[in-house]
């Protein structure tokens, strides 16, 4: 599923290509389109894997995107369904792959959001086991839209400009690889949760560049295996989360504990056991020794602070590093300061997701300058049981 | 046999020898060796026992401790388990046999055949640990002599060689700063240990063992340990901040000496973990940084052998504050005779069940006493220079960059990344780590997370010659070559070593994982080689 | 400034003057102190270690080595009844011949590709291990049984999230205070004193120490640090889980020929030292230690250290090895503190393996009888001697004893007059009790020279 235009304002200095009349510049501007080239690579990567030694059984059906059910034999084809021209069929072609046609656009060189959106709509439609995206934010978003709540494994294929989601791949080639191990149903790779991050168009109009959650996708989670141990690496890489809930539930004791959107505060939750959304901000009452148990869901700031004094647990969001007023706006500078500010949060991360910030702070913007200043700094992140990492935080 | 014709003659250009290629046609052996249940017959035995004198009694066993079945070992000739074992050692590439520079933190060096040859003579082997101490002077001799040794080149004023390898070292550093800071009444308050990422983990793996919270710092953008952080962290609960430096990008820590001024300050200890010694003996040691304590790996900085992973043998050295809390027993000097002292009521305990593995200390002190003061340095600036040679060779290569600290120096070692070569082509850091293979060498790439992205940790040693540092930096070119151009050669290998990938899948399945023979034959075989 | 300029020593290829010139003028250095550039001058140490001149010579190294050496007297010299912890065995030469191969010596961390060897033996000594201990999942070695009973009971502490730790059966003081440091984070470890006439576990006072519950493990030695294999093992199991604890046994491998390995009287865990697997003696050097369960998600989550599986490869038919259960604590729901994997012991794992292969079934049961015969005749002997009293009746024995002295001499005293007529052995236990060891390389002629040199001795 390609956005042919995502990207296209990058190398001319337009930001994103939101919007007809940026795009027109952006062409105008002698700007080339480079999602097809790239969403091209993601296949071939793709198809060499499955073609090539140790390509698991399995089916794939990529939809926009692949597969489907038939395969099962090793290195074999995925199916692929997409939509018509520089929308899809075109990349897969170049790929040197095979797709069924679901959709067409109403004009090839004018492709818009809506057409993104019907064009996913026929393809989940297919019941495809991989929806692959090229473009950016924005159609990251589209797809959001388009599912509407559907479940269907999603990939980015990165493209676009700027790309504040976690849906995408670090590279086209990586996306194409992990297509492969999800389809090749590999033992160790599972479902997570990504955020759909775009630029706020509120706040851009009040002339502020700010970014915002627009909730998440399922994205499939190909962990690294690495054979070589030496003197000093601990047995695996744990996703510690076990650990940081335990951490958090000493750090409470018997008290209420306001848990931040994510999927890192979700995993532990259900350590605690206590199931939350994945999108809202939720209040759980820990008792030592007892399930934790939900007082409030969905909360919103009101209700937030009619819930009384509570410890505020939040997770970053991967990738980018946003901590605050990204998503979980119901944290609000009142909540946080009537909490007690940074005495009561509690920021939760696995080792894993830190490193992959790739030395980036975490970043927050409250909207309360004050608070903002009192807040960043160094600040202490439970990675574990027992065990914290000094973050740099700051605006 | 009588030859009827003369032969022709040979010219001197017909006898001449083909030049060696640029780079080997390695091929390391692959013998399709059976496990080792597959072989021997029933009856047969590899090695005879002893039977009782005739007029000695059996012993009756009662029923309830008796074993039932006899355990299913296999049943072989002795040449035949030899000639197994043997098979197995050529499918293994051990230091000796290649360039190991790719091992980044082990710090392989030669380990001299001479001081093997020392550990293998009865008066070593064959020495019981609580022979009478009169029988035992030369050994305790050499343990005393090393422990003498090693403080001077780390300059503190015990040390302690019972502990069995390196991360053993580093728990008894935390064991002896816990007794430390009981003895003074503040445990209950000092509960934190700090230490950075680019540390060791087991800095913060023993630390979280022995009791301690860890707080980790990261690095700041040049890679360096950010101070800041460390600012941040230190309070009236810091015990200590456990450290390495070098750490293994490579990058020496400028201001180690802050550093440790910071965590004094708030009352903590400093303890030096100095597994990447290698690149600075004899320059700077513990005691001017100011150190409380540190540990050594004999193994790495002092070249013992590896052992396929053990056994290795470490070493703490601390201040005079906190001897009182040494493992026991301890070997003291009175001018004539070695004794061990058990009597030391603050001692951490015992970490081993006797006094360190002995006979990596007696290699150990073979080689410092092989090489002296002149000689370590030497070591040590060779080691540097060959790093840094090899830096300067590997950063040419395409796809790789080296992060952090740029056009700083490196000291021991380098954490290079292949990150410009994966978003290029796809392949990641271990794709080529398994080519190598098929070049006779092969490289480590970093502990986890990855915090520099597709790694490799190159440390060359002193060990090696230029010209093993230019074939290595040749393999490493000639792959990225292939990288580019034929992917695929890269992304299946190896296509040369003993056996192909392996499909990791069944080994995190409950269901078919096998650790065992009987493991497999159950859940694998289902039965059907019962 | 360069203070090893013309030190080139046959250990150091590029020490030699012109090739470091050379090395350099292509880096575009001026000289090795470029390279150090960051280390400032405040922590240098700006003078030469001060070390002892070096034997620059493989003779005269070999020269001072064998000066040292020579004021060792080992026990192939003398007659040793030395155990409590290290073991006189016979090591099979093909054990040396295999583990001092410079292929498996001086390897590491290699890849399961160019390093299968490595992998495969280790894998052969964990199924070796698992057959003799009738279990399916043992560890590649930790550093030592020491290490490995504190790593087991913390592994027990973790499945069942409990705080206390029971000892059953007399224990090395030397052993207890490890696994006291070990535990101690998480874990009280209380010893249940064994009944002093039998020497064997008093059931009643385990019992009512169960009772105040919060027991994590029952641990049990067999055989104990009095030597004893004691009759009540499988009991100690009921009690243990009758009070929902797991039950811990450390035991002496080269039993296992003819004694029931723990897993058959409800051992949970056992753990233990392979050093008497063909290890030698080293000065206390050749210790290595094993954990050993069932093939249980729950237990196999709770290892520390690495445990080798095979796995198929890319080609068909073939097998390779890598580690299993990877992400093996992410299973772990209780993240009380894990420990860490480092260099352990390896080696010693491919040492035991080839022992193992050597012994076969019936190398192991004729082994084991020997040792049972040899203690039993050993304590008969001596308690026959005056002034010797062999406690504990007829408590089954493997190798190690001890000895009561009556005659008021003390057992230090008795050592070094039994040192003096050339035999190691009566190793202080008690200002008159000590220990002695016997096992398959004594004859009986060794042992009556004992006691022989005994009624001379303690009067």
């Amino acid at each position: 599923m390609v956005n042919p235009v995502a990207g296209l304002g990058g190398r001319v200095g337009l930001g994103g290509t939101d919007g007809q009349e940026r795009r027109h510049r952006a062409l105008a501007l002698g700007a080339r389109p480079l999602a097809g080239e790239r969403a091209a690579a993601a296949l071939r990567e793709l198809r060499e894997l499955r073609a090539g030694p140790g390509a698991g059984a399995g089916a794939g059906a990529l939809g926009g995107a692949v597969a489907g059910p038939g395969g099962g034999r090793p290195g074999a084809e995925p199916e692929v369904v997409t939509a018509a021209g520089a929308m899809g069929a075109d990349s897969v072609a170049a790929a040197g792959l095979t797709a069924r046609v679901v959709y067409a656009p109403g004009a090839e060189d004018e492709t818009s959001a809506e057409d993104t959106l019907a064009a996913v709509r026929a393809v989940v439609a297919e019941g495809v086991d991989l929806l692959l995206l090229a473009g950016g934010d924005g159609t990251a978003r589209d797809v959001l839209t388009a599912l509407g709540g559907a479940h269907c494994p999603v990939l980015g294929v990165p493209t676009g400009v700027k790309m504040h989601s976690a849906v995408f791949g670090v590279s086209p080639r990586a996306a194409g690889e992990v297509a492969a191990a999800w389809l090749a149903r590999s033992g160790s790779v599972r479902l997570r949760d990504a955020e759909v991050m775009d630029r706020d168009e509120d706040e851009l109009r009040a002339g502020r560049v700010a970014s915002r959650l627009y909730g998440w996708l399922p994205v499939p989670d190909v962990p690294v295996r690495v054979q070589q141990r030496k003197t000093g690496s601990t047995a695996g890489a744990p996703e510690a989360v076990g650990g940081i809930a335990a951490e958090v539930a000493e750090r409470v004791g018997d008290g209420l504990l306001a848990l931040g959107p994510g999927s890192t505060t979700r995993a532990v939750a259900a350590a605690l056991g206590a199931d939350v959304s994945l999108t809202g901000v939720d209040v759980l009452a820990l008792r030592p020794g007892r399930p934790a148990e939900v007082v409030l869901r969905d909360a919103g700031e009101d209700a937030l602070l009619a819930a009384g004094p509570c410890w505020i647990a939040l997770s970053p969001i991967g990738g980018q590093g946003f901590l605050l007023g990204r998503g979980n706006q119901q944290i609000s500078p009142r909540v946080l300061r009537a909490a007690g500010g940074r005495e009561r949060l509690l920021v939760v991360c696995t080792e894993q997701k830190l490193a992959s910030l790739g030395g980036r702070p975490l970043l927050l913007d409250t909207g309360d300058e004050a608070l903002d200043a009192e807040l960043a700094g160094h600040l202490p992140v439970i990675t574990g049981r027992r065990r914290t990492s000094l973050y740099r935080l700051t605006t | 046999m009588t030859a009827h014709h003369a032969p022709a003659p040979v010219s001197p250009e017909d006898a001449r020898i083909a030049p060696k290629p640029r780079l080997r046609r390695f091929q390391q052996a692959s013998w399709d060796e059976k496990l080792i249940f597959e072989l021997g017959s029933p009856g047969e035995r590899g090695v005879l026992v002893p039977a009782p004198d005739p007029s000695i009694a059996p012993v009756e066993i009662p029923p309830t401790l008796r074993r039932a079945a006899p355990p299913a070992l296999p049943e072989m000739s002795q040449q035949q388990v030899l000639r197994h074992y043997l098979r197995l050692s050529q499918e293994n590439l051990g230091a000796d046999l290649n360039i190991d520079v790719g091992q980044g933190t082990c710090t392989m060096k030669y380990s001299p055949k001479v001081n093997d040859q020392f550990v293998r003579d009865p008066r070593i082997a064959a020495l019981h640990p609580l022979q009478d101490e009169d029988t035992v002077q030369g050994v305790l001799g050499i343990i005393h002599s090393l422990e003498l040794l090693l403080k001077e080149i780390s300059g503190m004023d015990r040390v302690s060689l019972q502990p069995a390898a390196g991360s053993a070292a580093i728990y008894t550093n935390v064991a002896m700063i816990r007794a430390y800071f009981a003895a003074r009444g503040e445990l209950e308050q000092r509960d934190e240990v700090i230490t950075t990422i680019f540390s060791h983990p087991s800095n913060a793996a023993c630390a979280k063992t022995a009791g301690f919270k860890v707080i980790t710092l990261h690095p700041d953008a040049d890679g360096y340990p950010d101070i800041e952080a460390l600012k941040a962290a230190v309070g009236p609960r810091t015990a200590a901040l456990l450290i390495t430096n070098p750490e293994d990008t490579g990058i020496y820590n400028p201001r180690i000496e802050e550093f440790v001024r910071i965590v004094h300050e708030a009352g903590g200890l400093c303890s030096y973990d100095q597994a990447n010694a290698n690149g600075i003996l004899g320059i700077t040691r513990a005691r001017e940084a100011g150190f409380d304590l540190c540990h050594f790996n004999l193994h790495k900085t002092f070249s013992t052998p590896h052992a396929c992973g053990g056994p290795a043998a470490g070493a703490c050295a601390v201040r005079e504050e906190l001897a009182p809390y040494l493992p026991r027993p301890t070997v003291e000097f009175d001018g004539e005779r070695y004794r061990l002292d058990d009597d030391r009521p603050e001692s951490i305990g015992k970490m081993r069940p006797f006094y360190g593995v002995v006979p990596n200390l007696v290699r150990a002190y073979a080689w410092i006493m092989s090489l002296g003061a002149e000689g370590l340095r030497s070591a040590a600036e060779t080691a540097v220079l060959n790093n840094n040679y090899l830096l300067h060779k590997v950063r040419q290569i395409p796809g790789v960059s080296v992060p952090y600290a740029q056009g700083r120096p490196r000291v021991e070692q380098v954490r290079y990344s292949w990150q410009k070569l994966h978003e290029d082509t796809g392949l990641h850091s271990e794709d080529i780590g398994l080519r190598a293979a098929d070049f006779g060498t092969h490289y480590w790439t970093s502990h986890h997370p990855y915090l520099v992205p597709e790694p490799m940790t190159l440390e060359p040693t002193e060990s090696y010659t230029r010209d093993d540092l230019d074939e290595y930096a040749a393999i490493l070119a000639e792959i990225a070559r292939e990288a580019y151009e034929s992917p695929d050669t890269v992304r299946t290998a190896p296509h040369r070593s003993t056996i192909h990938r392996v499909r990791p899948e069944t080994l995190d399945d409950p269901a078919t994982w096998a650790v065992s023979w009987r493991a497999y034959r159950r859940k694998i075989l289902g039965g059907a080689a019962r | 400034m360069t203070s090893s300029e013309n030190f080139v020593h046959p250990y150091i290829p590029n020490s030699v003057p012109s090739v470091r010139q050379a090395m350099l003028e292509e880096i575009g250095a001026a000289s090795i102190e470029d390279f150090y550039a960051d280390i400032p001058a405040g922590i240098r140490l700006h003078r030469p270690l001060d070390l002892p001149a070096p034997l620059r010579s493989e003779a005269e190294l070999t020269r001072h080595m064998e000066e040292l050496l020579a004021r060792n007297t080992s026990t192939r010299q003398v007659l040793s009844f030395l155990g409590s912890g290290c073991y006189q065995h016979h090591v099979p030469a093909v054990v040396d011949e295999v583990v001092n191969r410079s292929e498996f010596l001086t390897a590491y961390a290699g890849e399961p590709y160019e390093d299968h060897g490595r992998f495969q033996a280790l894998w052969e000594y964990q199924s070796m291990m698992a057959e003799l201990l009738d279990v399916e999942v043992v560890n590649v070695p930790v550093y030592d049984g020491f290490q490995a009973a504190g790593t087991a009971l913390r592994m027990a502490g973790r499945v069942t999230g409990r705080r206390r730790v029971l000892v059953a059966t007399a224990i090395d003081a030397d052993k207890l205070s490890r696994i006291r440091d070990y535990v101690r984070p998480d874990h009280d470890v209380t010893v249940v004193p064994v009944d002093p006439e039998t020497g064997s576990a008093d059931l009643d006072a385990l019992h009512q120490e169960l009772a105040a519950g919060d027991t994590a493990a029952v641990y049990a030695d067999a055989p104990s640090a009095l030597g004893i294999v004691d009759s009540s093992l499988p009991r100690l199991a009921e009690l243990a889980h009758g009070a929902g604890a797991l039950y811990v046994v450390g035991c002496n491998p080269l039993t296992l020929g003819v004694l029931a390995p723990p897993s058959a009287y409800g051992a949970d865990i056992a753990c233990g030292d392979i050093q008497p697997l063909g290890i030698h003696q080293s000065f206390g050097g050749g210790n290595a230690g094993f954990i050993a369960t069932r093939d249980e998600e729950r237990l196999v989550a709770e290892y520390p250290s690495r445990l080798f599986g095979l796995a198929p490869t890319s080609v068909e038919g073939e097998y390779g090895f890598g580690d299993v259960a990877h992400e093996r604590t992410s299973f772990a729901l209780r993240e009380e503190g894990k420990e860490w994997v480092g260099t352990a012991a390896a080696l010693h794992g491919i040492g035991a393996g080839v022992y193992l292969a050597l012994m076969g079934p019936r190398g192991m049961r004729e082994i084991g009888d020997t040792i049972l015969a040899h203690t039993a005749y050993a304590r008969q002997c001596l308690a026959q001697v005056p002034g010797i009293e062999v406690p504990y009746g007829d408590a089954l024995h493997f190798a190690d004893f001890t000895v009561r002295y009556t005659g008021g001499r003390t057992a230090a005293e008795i050592r070094a007059d039994l040192k003096e007529r050339g035999i190691y052995g009566s190793v202080p236990t008690g200002e008159h009790e000590a220990a002695f060891c016997v096992t398959e390389v004594h004859s009986k002629a060794d042992i009556d020279r004992l006691a022989a040199a005994l009624e001379e001795i303690v009067k």
